[in-house]
Parts: C-alpha cells; sequence; structure tokens
C-alpha cells in the first residue's frame, strides 16, 4: 500500500513545526504494546469471586403487551441466583433528555424482537442461557410497524405516546433564505431520489458490563462503553441512587464507533442485580444481541432538489428527509437534525431548505453510526452534483472546486467554517489517480468516481445543556518524576489515550513512558463527555494543553526563582528543563519537580474546554456547529462486469483535511479505517428485516442478526488505498488538529455510485450498491429505459410549517424570523476560556438549545 | 456468548466403538465440530451423546495410492489441500475445498464433516430465540416453510464446496455402522430435500472418500467456479462443478456436471454428457447447457443475494466454467469471480 503525505513531516510549514519532538511524528501508541499482547483488560475479561452471570430475556414478538411473564420453571433451575423484570426498575432513561423513552426491562410493552423484559442471574453462563430459554411469555399481540411508509399510514398504535404525530418521532422544518427565488436564479435543477440503507457498527467487541456493589448501597459499574459519563447519568435516575455512589469505569473498548455511546439496558440491569444480590454481577452480549442493541445508521430516504447556473454554482437547496428511527429515540432527534446539517459545509449554497423527520418502527433502534446522520444526505448530494456535472458538461471535480466553501465564514444555516483544505485535498486525488487523463475515457466497464465530504470535530453543545466543561483534564505531578493525567475520556481504539499523553509529554518536555495515564472512571477522572463526534483530539486536546502548560508555568515558576533566569527562558525538552541560552545549565524534569514541590507544597492543575460559541440562534441551532470542519476528498476506481453486475473496486485515492495530524500513524489508521467501513456500506452491509406473510404471522425480525451473515468487507475485499494528509493548522485545536475519525468515511459510498456510472452508465440511486443492481440498471438501460436504480417516490409527508431563518448574507442574526418560542441571547463564550464562560453567565440568559 | 446445552462427549479411539456408540439413543457424531457445535448452541440440532471421531488414528490418512486416492474423513480441509498430490490429481477439488470458510475454520473441519454438512437456510440457521419468533419453521419444530409457504417439503438448500465436485468426479464413500460397511457413489449420498438429505443412516459413519484414478487431471478436466459475495469465509449461494473427459483430438468422451447451493442436494445437470459427448466444446454447446443449467438451478430466498439474481448466474457460471476446461479465454472481465488457483 502507499502512503502519501501531503507534506514529508519535518517539512511541514508552521512556526511551531520545528520545535515539535512528539507531536507530529509516527510515536508508537501508548496502549499498543498492550494490547499487541492480550494485556488489555476488555470488560469480558473481568473476573470477580462469587460473580454471577446475567442472561436477558428478550421478546420474540415485535409489537405487543405483555400479559404474563412465568418464570418458574427457570426458577426451579439449579443455580440460578435472582431475577428481575421492568416492574423493578421503573424509571425511564435515554441519552438524549428529550426521548427518555426507554425502560431497563420493558413494563408494559415490548416493542421490537429482542427488546428485553427479564433478566436472570445464574452461578453459570450456561445455566443462565438455559433458564432464560425457559422462561415462559405471555404476548396480546399489537400491530406492527416495519417502515416510514407504514408509520406514516399507521398512526394508531402508537409505539410511543409522546411523539410529534402518530408514529412519527421527530419533525423539522428550517428555511434558510429564498429558497424559491434561487431556484428561480437557476438554468438547471436537479430533482432525485436517494435511500440510504441503515447498517450495524458491527465492532468486533460485544458489549460487556460487570457491576460490584459495595455494602452501602453504592456500587461500581465496568463496562464498554465510549461514554461514561452519560452511562452514569443513566444509572443514577435508573437506580435511584445519587450519582456520587456510582462509580462508573469505561475498559478499553474494542472498537465502538457509535454503537456503544448510548447508556444500555445491560449495563443499569448489572449494576441493579449486583445491588439487589450483593454479588458482583456481569453480561457479555451474544453477536445478535449486539444487532438488537443496534443505534447503527438510520435508513434514510431523501429527496433533493438543487438549483445550478450554467458555470456550475449553486442557487439553492431543498433537502428532504425521513428516517426509519427503530423502536426508541436513541440520538434520534440529533440524528434527524445531522441528515440536514453538515449539507452546507462543503460548497458554497446561498439558500437552504432542510425538512427531516424521524418515524419509529418495530425494529431495534437507530442511532450515532461514524458520521451520525450525515453520510445519507451526502450520499444524495455528491451523487446529484455528478449528475449536475454530466447535464452542464463540467468536468465534476472542477464543479466541486466552483463551489468551495471559504474559510472563516459562516454557512447559509449558522455554521462558522474554520480552515479548509477541500481545494487541496481534490488537487491531491485528483493529481494521484489520474483524473484528467482517466476520468471519462477509460474502456468500457471500467470508470472513476469522485466525492467530497466534511464532518464536525467535536459537536459544539453536550447532549443534556450545561454550562461546564465537556472536556477536563487533571495533572497530578510528585517529586517521583511522574506525571499522572486524569480524563474521562475513552480509548476505543482510535487511539484517544495517545493523543492524550501526547500532548501533556509535548508541553512538559517528558517521554511518553513517564505519564501515568488515568481515564474514563468518573469516581477518579474529570468528566469528558465521552468519545463520540470526533470530539477528543480537539476537546481533551485543548483541556490537556491547558492543563500541562499550567503545570509547566508553575515548575518554571520554581525553577527560574532557583536558578535566578527569567521564567519565559526556561525550555522543557529532553526531560530536562533549562535556560533557552544556557542549555549546559539544565536540570532533570523531577528535580524541577521537586523545586516546585518544594516551593509551592503539592502539585496539582486542571484544564478545561468548552467550544466555542456557535452564531445560530434558532431553535435547532444546537446540531451542526462545531469549532471546526474536516475536510476529505476522494477518488475510486472500478471493474464492472457487464453481463452481471458484479464490480470490483481497482482503488482507493482518499485525501483527508486533519488540521495538523498530531500522530501521522493514528491518522492514517482512522483514513484507512473509514474507507474500509465506507465500503463496506457502499457495497453491501444491510441491517436488514423480514416480516412474515401477515395472514400466517405477525413476525417482524432481524433477517440475520450474525456475522457470518450480515456482510461486511473482510479484509481480503479491500482495495489497494493511498491516502494524502492535508494539513491546514486550524487555531480552534490543539496544534492545528482536527478530526480523522470519522469524516474520511463520507465520501466513499457517492464516489462508489458515481464511479460506477463512469464505468457502465448506470446511476445507483441507493446502498449498498448490491450487483443485482447494477445488473437491473444495465438491463433497463439495453431495453432503453432510465438507466436508474433507486427509489421510485418519496413518501407523502407534510413537515410542518418551517422556521425560517434569514442567512447571514441576506443580513440575518441567526435567529429564527418566525418563531414564537424564539430563545434568548446564548450563554456560549466566544473565546471558549472559563472566565469568558463566567462572564457569560453572569449575563443570566438561557441558550439555544440542542434540541427540542 | 451463545452456549451449549449440557451434553457428554464420547472420544472413543477404534471405529468399532464409536459406530456401537452412535447406535444407540441420542447421539450425534462430531469431527471438526465447525458445523454441530453452532447448530447446537443455536439449539436446532440436540443430542445428549457427541461422539467424537477425531481420536480414531486410522480415520485422517490421505493415500494417493497408485490408483484411487483415498481420503480419510478426519482428514482436515487443510490437510486436503496441503497434499501436492490431491492438488496435482484434483485441482478443482482442491480449489473447492480451499474455498471453504476461512483458514481457522479449515484447520478444524474435516472432509467428512463437510460431505455431511447440515442444509442451510436463513430461517433456520438462527438461535433459539429467533426462531421463537417465526414460531419455527418445517425443518425444526416448526409447520410452516417460510421460503415456499405452501410447500410441504423444506428446501434449506446444500452448503458443501467438495459435494458438487465430488460428485462430479465419480467419489464414492464408505459408510461403517455396528451392523455393517456399505460403499455407494458420493451422488447417491443426496437426497434432494431440506431435511433427510442424506441417505446415510444417522448410524452409519462416513468413514472414507475414493476418488477414482479416471478422474485424474491427466484423463480429465475438471473446474469449480463459486458465487460469494466475499473473498473469503462466505458459503456458496451457487457453484458449479464440471469434469470433462476427452480423446486426444479434444473430442467429448464424457461429461458431468453439479450444481451447489441452489437445491437441497447437488443438482446434476445431466445434459451436459448429451450435448458434449462426441463433440469439442464450443461456444454453442456451451450457451445450451448454461441454458439447461440455468432451468435445473432451484435457488430459493434463503441465502445471501436475490434468487433471481443468483439464478442468472448459474448460467455465467456455467459458461465460465465450461470456457475454463476448453481453455478459452474468460468472456468478460470476471472481476471476484474467480477463486484463487492453489
Ligand atoms: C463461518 C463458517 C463458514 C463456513 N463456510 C463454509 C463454506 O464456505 N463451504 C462449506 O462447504 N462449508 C462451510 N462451513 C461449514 C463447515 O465448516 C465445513 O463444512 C466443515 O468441513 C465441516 O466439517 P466438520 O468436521 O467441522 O464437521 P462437524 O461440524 O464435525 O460435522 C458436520 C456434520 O457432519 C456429521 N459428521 C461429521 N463427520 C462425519 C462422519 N465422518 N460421518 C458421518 N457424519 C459425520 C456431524 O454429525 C454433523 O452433523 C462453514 C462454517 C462456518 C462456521
Ligand atoms: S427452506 Fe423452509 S422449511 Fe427449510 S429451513 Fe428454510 S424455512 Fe425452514
Amino acid at each position: 500500500m502507499v502512503k502519501v503525505y501531503s507534506v514529508p513531516p519535518d517539512e511541514r510549514p508552521g512556526e511551531t513545526a520545528s520545535e515539535l519532538r512528539i507531536v507530529g511524528k509516527p510515536f508508537r501508541r501508548v496502549d499498543g504494546r498492550a494490547k499487541v499482547t492480550g494485556q488489555t483488560r476488555f470488560a469480558d475479561d473481568l473476573q470477580f469471586p462469587r460473580m454471577v452471570h446475567i442472561k436477558l430475556v428478550r421478546s420474540t414478538v415485535a409489537h405487543a403487551r405483555i400479559r404474563n411473564i412465568d418464570l418458574s420453571a427457570a426458577l426451579a433451575m439449579d443455580g440460578i441466583v435472582g431475577t428481575l423484570v421492568g416492574e423493578e426498575l421503573p424509571n425511564s432513561f435515554g441519552i438524549m433528555p428529550v426521548s427518555e423513552d426507554e425502560y431497563a426491562l420493558a413494563i408494559d410493552t415490548v416493542r421490537f424482537v429482542g427488546d428485553p423484559l427479564a433478566a436472570i442471574a445464574a452461578v453459570s453462563e450456561d445455566i443462565a442461557h438455559a433458564a432464560a430459554l425457559a422462561v415462559i411469555v405471555e404476548y396480546e399481540p399489537l400491530a406492527t410497524i416495519a417502515s416510514v411508509a407504514e408509520a406514516l399510514t399507521t398512526p394508531e398504535p402508537q409505539i410511543h405516546e409522546y411523539a410529534d404525530e402518530g408514529n412519527i418521532h421527530k419533525k423539522v422544518s428550517l428555511k434558510f433564505g429564498d429558497v424559491e427565488g434561487g431556484f428561480e436564479e437557476a438554468d438547471l435543477i436537479l430533482e432525485d431520489d436517494f435511500f440510504y440503507e441503515g447498517s450495524n457498527h458491527l465492532a468486533l467487541e460485544q458489549h460487556s458490563s460487570l457491576a460490584v456493589a459495595e455494602d452501602d448501597d453504592r456500587v461500581t459499574v465496568y463496562s464498554s462503553t465510549q461514554c461514561p459519563h452519560y452511562v452514569h447519568r443513566a444509572l443514577s435516575k435508573t437506580l435511584d441512587i445519587p450519582a456520587s455512589r456510582i462509580r462508573v469505569i469505561a475498559c478499553s473498548n474494542g472498537g465502538g464507533f457509535g454503537g456503544k455511546s448510548d447508556p444500555f439496558n445491560h449495563e443499569i440491569i448489572v449494576a441493579k442485580m449486583a445491588l439487589k444480590l450483593g454479588r458482583p454481577a456481569k453480561i457479555t452480549l451474544t453477536r445478535e444481541e449486539v444487532f438488537y442493541c443496534h443505534r447503527g445508521r438510520h435508513p434514510v430516504q431523501m429527496h433533493l432538489k438543487t438549483g445550478f447556473r450554467k458555470d456550475g454554482t449553486m442557487t439553492s437547496q431543498h433537502l428532504q428527509t425521513t428516517l426509519d428511527g427503530g423502536a426508541f429515540g436513541s440520538y434520534g432527534v440529533a440524528s434527524t437534525f445531522y441528515t440536514g446539517a453538515l449539507q452546507t459545509t462543503t460548497y458554497k449554497l446561498p439558500h437552504y431548505w432542510f425538512e427531516g423527520a424521524r418515524a419509529f418502527t418495530n425494529k431495534p433502534p437507530c442511532g450515532p453510526k461514524r458520521g451520525h446522520g450525515t453520510p445519507q444526505p451526502r450520499f444524495a448530494y455528491e451523487v446529484q452534483l455528478d449528475k449536475a456535472a454530466h447535464e452542464l458538461g463540467i468536468d465534476p471535480a472542477d464543479l466541486r472546486l466552483r463551489n468551495l466553501v471559504e474559510a472563516d465564514t459562516i454557512t447559509a444555516n449558522w455554521l462558522q467554517i474554520g480552515t479548509i483544505g477541500l481545494k487541496e485535498c481534490i488537487d491531491a486525488v485528483v493529481k494521484g489517480s489520474g483524473w484528467k487523463e482517466h476520468y471519462g475515457r477509460l474502456p468500457e466497464g471500467r470508470g472513476l468516481g469522485i466525492a467530497c465530504s466534511a464532518y464536525m470535530t467535536g459537536a459544539g453543545l453536550p447532549i443534556y445543556w450545561n454550562h461546564m466543561p465537556q472536556s477536563g483534564v487533571q495533572i497530578k505531578l510528585d517529586r517521583s518524576g511522574n506525571v499522572a493525567v486524569f480524563c474521562g475520556e475513552t480509548e476505543l481504539g482510535q487511539g484517544s489515550d495517545s493523543i492524550l499523553t501526547a500532548v501533556v509529554a509535548e508541553v512538559l518536555g517528558i517521554g511518553l513512558k513517564d505519564i501515568r495515564l488515568c481515564v474514563g472512571d468518573t469516581d477518579l477522572t474529570p468528566v469528558d463527555l465521552g468519545s463520540y463526534s470526533s470530539r477528543v483530539t480537539l476537546m481533551v486536546g485543548q483541556a490537556a494543553k491547558q492543563a500541562a502548560e499550567k503545570a509547566r508555568d508553575k515548575i518554571a515558576e520554581a525553577v527560574s526563582e532557583h536558578m535566578e533566569v527569567a521564567m519565559e527562558s526556561l525550555v522543557f525538552a529532553d526531560g530536562q528543563v533549562f535556560p533557552a541560552h544556557e542549555p549546559k545549565q539544565r536540570i532533570g524534569f523531577n528535580e524541577a519537580v521537586v523545586i516546585a514541590e518544594s516551593r509551592f507544597g503539592t502539585l496539582g492543575t486542571t484544564g478545561s474546554y468548552i467550544p466555542p460559541r456557535a452564531p445560530g440562534r434558532f431553535r435547532g441551532s444546537g446540531v451542526g456547529p462545531s469549532p471546526t470542519y474536516s475536510y476529505s476528498a476522494a477518488v475510486l476506481a472500478v471493474r464492472v462486469d457487464p453481463e452481471t453486475g458484479v464490480y470490483d473496486i481497482d482503488r482507493v485515492w482518499i485525501a483527508h483535511d486533519i488540521g495538523r495530524a498530531l500522530n501521522p500513524v493514528l491518522a492514517l489508521g482512522q483514513i484507512e479505517g473509514s474507507v474500509y467501513m465506507g465500503l463496506g456500506e457502499a457495497m453491501m452491509e444491510e441491517q436488514a428485516f423480514r416480516r412474515l406473510p401477515k395472514r400466517l404471522s405477525s413476525a417482524l425480525v432481524h433477517k440475520m442478526p450474525s456475522m457470518l451473515e450480515y456482510k461486511s468487507l473482510g479484509f481480503h475485499d479491500m482495495p489497494e488505498m493511498t491516502c494524502y494528509l492535508i494539513e491546514t493548522d486550524d487555531v480552534r485545536g490543539p496544534y492545528g488538529a482536527k478530526e480523522a475519525g470519522q469524516g474520511p468515511l463520507l465520501p466513499i459510498m457517492p464516489a462508489l455510485s458515481n464511479a460506477i456510472f463512469d464505468a457502465v452508465g448506470v446511476r445507483v440511486d441507493q446502498v449498498p450498491i448490491h450487483p443485482e443492481l447494477v445488473l437491473k440498471g444495465l438491463q433497463a438501460k439495453r431495453q432503453g429505459r432510465e438507466a436508474r436504480v433507486g427509489p421510485e417516490k418519496f413518501p407523502d409527508i407534510n413537515y410542518g410549517e418551517p422556521l425560517i431563518v434569514h442567512t447571514p448574507g441576506q443580513g440575518g442574526d441567526g435567529r429564527a424570523a418566525n418563531d414564537p418560542k424564539a430563545s434568548r441571547k446564548g450563554v456560549r463564550s466566544a473565546s471558549g476560556t472559563m472566565k469568558d464562560r463566567d462572564e457569560a453567565l453572569k449575563e443570566h440568559s438561557s441558550a439555544t438549545l440542542t434540541t427540542d | 456468548m451463545l452456549r451449549l446445552p449440557p451434553i457428554r462427549i464420547e472420544a472413543p479411539d477404534t471405529l468399532q466403538d464409536a459406530a456401537q456408540l452412535l447406535s444407540n439413543g441420542n447421539t450425534r457424531l462430531v469431527a471438526g465440530g465447525t458445523d454441530l457445535w453452532p447448530n447446537m448452541k443455536r439449539r436446532h440440532q440436540q443430542a445428549d451423546t457427541v461422539v467424537s471421531l477425531m481420536s480414531i488414528p486410522e480415520l485422517d490418512v490421505i493415500d494417493n495410492g497408485k490408483t484411487n486416492t483415498r481420503i480419510g474423513a478426519t482428514a482436515t480441509l487443510a490437510d486436503v489441500i496441503r497434499d501436492d498430490e490431491v492438488r496435482r490429481r484434483f485441482p478443482a477439488f482442491a480449489k473447492a475445498v480451499a474455498s471453504i470458510s476461512s483458514p481457522p475454520l479449515r484447520n478444524m473441519g474435516t472432509i467428512g464433516g463437510n460431505l455431511c454438512v447440515d442444509t442451510r437456510c436463513t430461517y433456520y440457521n438462527q438461535t433459539e430465540e429467533w426462531r421463537r419468533s417465526i414460531d419455527y419453521c418445517l425443518k425444526e419444530e416448526g409447520q410452516i416453510c417460510w421460503v415456499a409457504t405452501k410447500s410441504p417439503r423444506c428446501w434449506a438448500h446444500t452448503a458443501s464446496d467438495s459435494a458438487p465436485i465430488l460428485c462430479a468426479l465419480d467419489a464414492r464413500v464408505t459408510l461403517v455402522s455396528s451392523t455393517g460397511e456399505r460403499e455407494l457413489p458420493l451422488k447417491d449420498m443426496y437426497v434432494d430435500d431440506g431435511i433427510d438429505y442424506l441417505a446415510k443412516r444417522a448410524d452409519e459413519i462416513l468413514t472414507e472418500l475414493t476418488i477414482p484414478a479416471a478422474s485424474d487431471d491427466s484423463q480429465c478436466r475438471s473446474a469449480f467456479w463459486k458465487l460469494r459475495r466475499r473473498g473469503s469465509i462466505d458459503f456458496s449461494t451457487m457453484s458449479v462443478a464440471v469434469a470433462v473427459w476427452t480423446d486426444d483430438s479434444d473430442v467429448v468422451t464424457r461429461a458431468t456436471m453439479y450444481l451447489g447451493a441452489v437445491g437441497a442436494a447437488p443438482m446434476p445437470v445431466a445434459e451436459v454428457d448429451a450435448v458434449l459427448v462426441g463433440n469439442k466444446i464450443s461456444k454453442d454447446r456451451i450457451a445450451e447447457i448454461a441454458h439447461v443449467a440455468h432451468q435445473i438451478a432451484r435457488p430459493m430466498d434463503n441465502t445471501d443475494f436475490t434468487a433471481s439474481w443468483r439464478g442468472k448466474m448459474t448460467e455465467q457460471y456455467v459458461t465460465a466454467a465450461l470456457r475454463e476446461i476448453a481453455g478459452m479465454p474468460p468472456l468478460h472481465m470476471q472481476p471476484r469471480h474467480r477463486l484463487r488457483v492453489i
């Protein structure tokens, strides 16, 4: 595999580049050795004396009232220690404060096949499993809803009563600018329907949790989770115990990708069972159960209408989406907004109207998966751009270049853009792939496709409204020279532990091994909201930098007094502290700490991070803002067999604007992993369901909840790949860094569809792109019909009155023009420092909510 | 993890003991266990006692004798494809075995187990809980076949990748029970029924597989094509196995063809013999056979890919396999279809 850096690491621009010793270097990840040698303890590796094993009894009916749960046969088995049913955990929970619609165990109603309704604890997993199978549940079946279309036509029975309307969970309509006027200026208007299938995260590690109770209603929960803080809150609510008596420890995760960012039933149940029995309790889900926890990509249908001028610039866009949400809220309200929020971040769109709706269906709940809500509309947009380029006779790469958003501008929907290296990304993949020579000129059956994308570097707002930092870091130093770093972040494999360590080591001039990390422990570490929304490198990085700089300054102050040199002249490097002009006068870092500890007493510092205030002030403006956005461009080369529709991806070129790669090897790993996951979604992944004929059965089941039959790419199937790291140092990120964990996934799906068009002239307006679909398109083409496969019509849906927001270009102020519930001035501080925040708070203003 | 129910395991070290143990009660055989254990964990195969064949020493011998090749039932799939002689003499068979699942599973799975592997269906290869939610199906505990709701029979598909090619190569198997021993052509061991898919009795042990010398590559040209989504791990969703015997001037003297995964048994395409014998393989004859094969294939909606596409692909793959045998270049660019030649 060829990997090319846009700029070799040691020739990178920027005044600090030459001074950095760790940042920007491909240092070995701090957790690498333990993982490779099997020393890392994942949640399922943990064992405690007298531990019991839990198995959940899950509904085998898609929608029903529970008539009776007969546990007697299970209880009669040897080795059964305890049980739990829904009534014992009566408080609901849910990740979003606006949709706390889950119960640890279903109380009256089950809402999908796999919904847990009872828990059994036994002395072994075998017995727990056998006992769970022996539980007899009587159901009174209710009508089932399998799709958005059915949710629209079946308002009753409601899956949840709090839905906006019938079984439509949430409706949104946000109109920025003069959308109709924009369309009037267009020379070409394209309207297309697209469908993007749902998919699971398929993290290799199945969810696992273990709880240990202490005598006085205190409990510790070890869990595979991306967000220990949110689990902590959910536990407190559902167990009815003050959070101060609950400790959540996030174990190392064997992958998450968004699938471990909700608080889950099983986490609550182990805690409750441990408290009830006074014995440690553990559960590890089967793969099938992971498919039931789900929270994966929403299936989304889209109707996209965009106006273009002859020169390829865009005049207006109207996007409609429907999301098949599954049985619970999860992150769904945010997901709904995300299917529209980032459309404006890549290309200039003067006017933009977004309408979105999420339906409840009797299927496992959808939620956030890598790219959260944005890959679907990105697919639609980038395929439509390809169509427009074709219609207008403009090269698709050029069409994109003509429309690029500019750095430090505000989009029509009020997102503040930071640095943007999308031009450089496009240039890199165009050059690498030989686009100019080959696009449109390859022999029949071979083709190239291009697509671009943008992604957030951390959500601007927390999940629940609060005025506290989104990320906190504490540093403890003492005479041993050891530096202990405490932070609530969680390692998912993405390398967050390494980034946190590197930032502290960089500032203090010490080695990675001189730092002891303590992370993801709600008792010991300051809160970090979790590993989601690509927020950790930027937010934890900034908090860590702040804490480390405070520590460095404290030491420098003591050392400068001691050495009688100016504090500013002190350099921290290679485990030494010395005056810049007199390097020979060096002392060891631990000696410096001794001097500081002698001077100030016990040493410790903190750092915190709050994102800058976003300019939008309308309801719904909380979803989309981010400190800065990353950018990607990809070109795919495919070969399509015209007789069968089978295609093969020969090669992928991908360029990613990462701001600055704090560790280029880790960054490349994220990009390659994104491409891999993107190809899976583009080519084959499907969280598909079966409904049996209604006259014979009411069954509605996951089609293939197994790792063998749920098709996802194997490494065997990976094409060759060339990655380019584009660096555009953004002051908002630590050392200029932006994200890399999610963005590079987004261009893959549309680039594949576009490449297939170049190869055989067939438009595939849906993913995954099965060979059957390509063949269907080819046959249509041969028969003289439209060479297109994709959804035929968009559901008939009334999104309600749009919220009208004037754009920056129209001189708007970020508020809605027609909102009776309009919020007053926000409290987010412009610079994001604690002091600014305090001042902002003094104004006693409320804020724009994430969602309402 | 999915757990096994409590079972008694026996690991006899003689065939006689194994046969004896197998003759009583609710007992099943296990070899590599790569099919049986997942099925028992999901509770669609049950047994009180499981008798392992893996401690019987003489059962895993591969003997490339002067005439026939004999392969013991517990030779692993990895053993088979590591055997130079097997690869040289029966390349399409070796290719089929190399296409089975993945390297770790080939290290465990045996050739005997592969020939007896259970038929598959996405309504059946599911956990107990899942099957409860569809009220089971004909093959196990239920009343209805969900693949064809009016059907009185089960359409679960044959899953063995070695079976079609071994049938085409005229392989024979030896079955031993506590009451005796018999040998029969492998093709006669399969029954086109998703439930009772083997003519082998439950108390019989498949001990050995024999491939005749007449099917050696020096006398017979063979090909195996397998349709699956990914380059590894996946079962066939359709496969084609062909063997063709010719005289010195490339005129066909005999031909056999079997289709995998599009019926409950390997489906013979008997017409291949009538169409080819006395002729050289030509484009027209290939087209004729491909057309017939498409009619014979009965793909159902019980595995990956749509059934209709698998049907169309049968035609494509029969063409490709016959062209390979005739030494013609592939008709189209064949992305990923072609299996690695080992
Ligand atoms: C993920 C996965 C992918 C797979 N992919 C493929 C594939 O691509 N192609 C394919 O063909 N198979 C595939 N398999 C199935 C299986 O691994 C192979 O068929 C393997 O060869 C089975 O051999 P075994 O020794 O493990 O069988 P076992 O599980 O031990 O036995 C299988 C069945 O045969 C019976 N049996 C075993 N040995 C004998 C004997 N000597 N006499 C009589 N009865 C016997 C057993 O009682 C049992 O019913 C796959 C399995 C898995 C789990
Ligand atoms: S083919 Fe029909 S009876 Fe057979 S396993 Fe499938 S659903 Fe069951």
